[in-house]
């Protein structure tokens, strides 16, 4: 039987629910080009430890549903219309901007795709990393400095103590990483978000990044959201998945399922666009057409243009999430089918 | 950074020649000091010959302007029209420009500056519009017409200050002049400091700071200022040379006798020594404002390097 569900758990207190629990959380900009619907709906949970690898097309609204998390988000245009962003027990659209700023860098953390234009040019990285001290803790700019030279060994740059007065601009791609993973460290938040932590770099210092990232969260116990293009990182690092488009979450599922048996035709074409070993010289698989227009999303299943399962309903009827069995959920209307299942296209809920 | 320095005084000195050459040979080329000496009289052919002789009017022009450079550093800028010598002049004159020129950088920054931050954290809004069109209007109407208006309103029709300025210019009367003075440069200041703040609201490094939890405070002053007044700072203290040389009509509307003025008067009486004394220092004071701005840019951002 298909049900459509609410994958969290009930509202509470800090104990028994997830660090983090994202409900029906809707985003959009009011531009003068009309509303765009950036986020519709986006559920999705991580537990301390655990690392969540969200998924998606260019536009899907995979960073600005963090932006909204981090409570970042460029207002106006940017605006929460809808939803819940329980963390820690508490709902983050509730606090008051003091309460929510004092969380901000201190209980969650956000690391940027590009570090050298994310870090302050003029600003030595040691009065960078050594503000989080200052002003979330109060310390002496002689303490703040002796913290920030701790946090470079911690993220291995050598010479810290040298290095704790260069500027951004003085350090290799790499290196300047591994400043914003020590300034996202700094507090010890209980999570963090890395929106595409090593798309800008080298692929040859890629995957060091991404290991010490993994190895600080597993010595910290963090809940470490991880945006990503990389379907080979994924596999490596996230507990599990999240897929998203149009603003939706389309599939969610622990990581080792959905590389098996995808149960939602946009994730099964974004597995198949992967290159792989065994189809060396073969074509490339491609979803064909593009992702809508924001201002425009087409009615019933945003993806039924491009599907090549959709059928009439697809076009009326909006697929809620269904669960597909005790840890995972797609918002198909035939996920059954997707996922090899030969029974009639499953019920709504 | 030493070596840089130096190259860049060693610069200087091809500059200072070529510019006081040329403003020798203007000078020259205006008309007979001689005989605007004597005004509408006509001088005495003996006397005229003397005087001439004197100011080695006879020699060729190369040979003049090598006898006028050996006297400058030996610290005689010849006489002025008055009889004065040129460097008591400039030591009555400089004075009360420089007075004048720190009265409108002060504006410059205290007004300009503010508006700016103020409108760049407002685009969009009517009083960023406000402020906008109001830079626009003051940046096309000429300096003498708003310095008389000015001079017009608050010194005679309200009477706030004295239309004049006394011949020892303290800083209070200076205060609508330093405006006066001030307008244009402090339009641009204004523009130039909405579009820095502007565009660094949208730097990523800025989102980074909201997102260390910073307070609003510190996130403007540390991180969006910090930054943004980059190029606000290198404009200013260019503006520092424009400011001084640029004072004439200024100096001229509320009769101030600094350099302006004294430069005015030195061209209308052809008083070679006058004007080219006064232009020399004023050179130098632009290419030392000019380096010292490039030297202040360095250290501002730690990006420029200079080898
Ligand atoms: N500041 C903004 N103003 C207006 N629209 C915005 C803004 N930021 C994001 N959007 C809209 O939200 C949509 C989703 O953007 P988002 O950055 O979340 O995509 P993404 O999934 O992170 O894509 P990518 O993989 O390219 O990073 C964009 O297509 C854009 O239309
Ligand atoms: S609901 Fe229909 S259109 Fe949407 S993914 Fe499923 S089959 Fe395709
Ligand atoms: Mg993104």
């Amino acid at each position: 039987m298909a049900t459509s569900v609410e994958l969290s758990t009930e509202e509470g207190g800090t104990e028994g629910g997830p660090l983090l629990d994202v409900r029906n959380l809707h985003v959009e900009f009011r531009t003068r080009e009309g509303v765009a619907r950036a986020v519709n709906g986006v559920d999705y949970s991580v537990d301390a430890g655990e690392t969540l690898a969200v998924l998606g097309e260019s536009g899907s609204g995979k960073s600005v549903t963090a932006q909204a998390i981090m409570g970042i988000l460029d207002s106006p245009p940017g605006f929460v219309t809808q939803g819940k962003i329980i963390f820690q027990g508490r709902d983050m659209l509730k606090l008051s901007g003091e309460e929510r700023r004092k969380v901000r860098g201190a209980r969650m953390a956000m690391i940027f795709q590009d570090a050298l234009s994310s870090l302050n040019p003029v600003l030595n990285v040691g009065e960078q990393l050594g503000e989080m001290f200052t002003v979330h803790r109060g310390l002496s700019r002689k303490q703040a400095r002796a913290k920030a030279v701790e946090l470079m060994e911690r993220v291995r740059i050598p010479a810290a103590k040298e290095r704790v007065r260069s500027y951004p601009h003085q350090f290799s791609g790499g290196m300047r990483q591994r400043v914003m993973i020590a300034m996202a460290m700094a507090l010890e938040p209980e999570l963090i978000i890395a929106d595409e932590p090593t798309t800008a770099l080298d692929v040859t210092v890629q995957a060091q990044v991404m290991d010490l990232l993994a190895d600080l969260q597993r010595e910290y116990n963090m809940g470490l959201i991880l945006i990503t293009h990389d379907l080979g990182v994924v596999a490596d690092v996230a507990d599990k998945i999240a897929v998203m488009y149009a603003g939706r979450i389309v599939e969610t599922s622990p990581v080792h399922d959905i590389y098996a048996k995808p149960a939602h035709p946009y994730t099964k074409g974004l597995l198949d666009s992967i290159p792989r070993l065994d189809q060396k010289g073969q074509e490339l698989y491609a979803i064909k057409g593009l992702p809508p227009n924001l201002l425009h999303i087409p009615p019933g299943c945003a993806f039924n243009p491009r599907c090549p399962l959709a059928q009439d309903v697809c076009r009326t009827e909006v697929p809620p999430l269904y669960r597909v069995s005790r840890d995972r959920a797609s918002a198909c209307h035939f996920w059954k089918e997707v996922v090899g299942d030969d029974s009639a296209p499953a019920d709504k809920a | 950074m030493g070596r840089y320095v130096i190259r860049r005084l060693l610069q200087m000195i091809p500059v200072f020649i070529g510019s006081t050459f040329l403003i020798f040979f203007m000078v020259y080329a205006l008309g007979d000091p001689v005989a605007a000496l004597f005004g509408d009289r006509a001088p005495d052919p003996a006397t005229a010959a003397q005087i001439r002789n004197d100011l080695h009017l006879n020699d060729p022009l190369w040979k003049q302007y090598l006898i006028y450079m050996k006297n400058i550093f030996t610290g005689d800028f010849g006489t002025a029209f008055n009889g004065e010598s040129v460097t008591s002049l400039m030591g009555s004159a400089f004075p009360v420009t420089i007075r004048l020129t720190i009265v409108a950088i002060l504006f410059e920054i205290v007004i300009g500056i503010s508006l700016g931050v103020l409108t760049g954290m407002r685009r969009g809004k009517p009083d960023d519009t406000g402020v906008l069109l109001l830079t626009l209007i003051v940046i096309s109407v000429p300096t003498f017409v708003t310095g008389y208006v000015l001079q017009y309103l608050f010194g005679v029709q309200w009477g706030w200050v004295s239309p004049s300025v006394s011949p020892e210019a303290p800083f209070n009367e200076l205060i609508l002049p330093g405006l006066v003075l001030a307008l244009v440069s402090l339009a641009y200041v204004t523009r130039l400091t909405r579009t820095s703040i502007a565009e660094n609201t949208r730097a990523d490094y800025l989102r980074t700071a909201v997102a260390k939890g910073l307070p609003r405070h510190r996130i403007i002053i540390r991180h969006l200022l910090r930054n943004s007044l980059i190029p606000v700072v290198t404009f200013i203290g260019t503006d520092v040379g424009f400011l001084m040389g640029g004072a004439i009509v200024t100096e001229r509307i509320f009769n101030i006798h600094g350099v302006g003025y004294q430069l005015y008067q030195g061209i209308l009486r052809n008083n070679a020594p006058t004007v080219v004394g006064f232009v020399t220092i004023l050179v130098l004071v632009f290419l030392i404002a000019n380096l010292l701005v490039d030297l202040l840019y360095a250290v501002l951002d730690p990006r420029i390097r200079y080898a």
